[in-house]
């Protein structure tokens, strides 16, 4: 009797467990190898000398997002010369948000000159591995021999729609206190944002 | 109607045409919005303890899931009317976009609701205190009472929220 109770109860923790599914800080996180707007197709692997990788879940159409390419672009062009290049990654369905369509990701980098590349997850099996829930959405990695080891999940900084109002720069932090050979703090934020746009079954 | 006596309509002209301003002023915007710049100030909409049933739903002009489950809040609201029921559509918005998107949402999809605009920085330190499995994703819906609470992070159908709101109404 008990062990049924117990398994009824798991069976039910496992149903509700379906949104925090995905990488926490500590986790070891997949390497993928999507399509960038250049066509040509990008890994981490690409980046042999990085210490590490930001990888970004990002989109077009989000206000959310475009709130902060500019300081994505700027996290980039600061990061990616001490080892820290960022990967954007648009996780959004086109069928469903047609805003995010590969075509459209072309046109959005070009406009705005994004200085790293921009990748189509385009069956979201990554965006599902790494457990990506808004956009846009940080997942900070540290490489540790072949591994990339997750240090750092949650936002850019306190302040989506002010950056001259920002109390904390929560991923530049994160990331000053990896290259000083510290352990970020915080490694999990949150904020708010645009849901990911799955594709319907 | 209005006073239109002769003796009232020569000294307090001015003030009737100051009325009518008003009054044409008031009726271009619609519905009032109230916004809160502080959590703390908004915290209480999710923490009331009497016997009406809140449904506190989460959502955004820009957000498109939300906008499309909005009709079936809608329909809830007409169905529970006069009852012990309460139906708070929060934006997420920014406040500067009250006038040239909220408002005019408002209007056009005829909300009967009360809407409020939470635009409070640092949303990590009041996320969790919304709902600590929150992500920060939109729409969300808290569904409660003194006695019974309900979270949902994505969308709720007419037939689902019906569904809670007449099982746990007082």
């Amino acid at each position: 009797m008990r062990a049924t109770i117990i398994l009824i109860m798991s069976l039910v923790l496992a149903g509700t467990s379906n949104f925090a599914q995905g990488y926490k800080v500590g986790d070891k996180a997949a390497d993928f190898r999507l399509k960038n707007v250049d066509g040509k197709m990008v890994s981490m692997s690409d980046y042999p000398d990085a210490k590490g990788i930001i990888v970004i879940f990002t989109c077009n159409h989000c206000p959310y997002s475009k709130l902060y390419e500019d300081r994505i672009i700027a996290i980039n062009n600061k990061y990616a010369v001490k080892g820290y290049p960022v990967i954007a990654i648009n996780p959004n369905d086109s069928i469903r948000q047609p805003e995010d369509s590969y075509s459209k990701m072309i046109v959005r980098a070009k406009e705005k000159g994004f200085t790293f590349p921009y990748l189509l997850d385009a069956g979201q099996s990554i965006t599902r591995a790494y457990g990506a829930s808004r956009t846009p959405h940080v997942f900070l990695l540290q490489k540790e021999g072949k591994d990339y080891i997750v240090r750092y999940i949650g936002a850019i900084d306190d302040n989506s729609k002010d950056p001259a109002a920002v109390k904390e720069k929560y991923l530049e932090n994160a990331l000053d206190n990896l290259l000083a050979g510290r352990k970020p703090d915080p490694d999990f934020t949150k904020a708010i944002g645009c849901t990911i746009k799955w594709a319907e079954k | 109607m209005l006073d239109t006596s002769g003796a009232f309509m020569k000294t307090n002209l001015k003030y009737v045409l100051f009325f009518f301003a008003l009054l044409i002023y008031s009726f271009s915007f619609g519905q009032q919005v109230k916004v809160y710049r502080d959590f703390d100030e908004f915290a209480p909409l999710l923490q009331r303890e009497n016997d009406t049933t809140y449904v506190v739903n989460f959502w955004a002009t820009w957000c498109k899931p939300c906008v499309e489950e909005m009709p079936g809040f809608q329909e809830l609201n007409k169905k529970f009317e006069g009852k012990k029921f309460k139906l708070i559509l929060v934006s997420l918005d920014f406040e500067s976009n009250i006038k040239s998107k909220v408002l005019p949402f408002i209007k056009e999809h005829n909300v009967k609701a009360d809407v409020v605009l939470l635009d409070a920085p640092e949303q990590n330190k009041w996320i969790d205190r919304v709902n600590k499995s929150w992500s920060g994703a939109i729409p969300i819906t808290v569904i409660y009472n003194k006695d019974f609470y309900f979270f949902r992070e994505g969308t709720l159908t007419y037939e689902e929220l019906d569904k809670i709101v007449s099982k746990n109404m007082k």
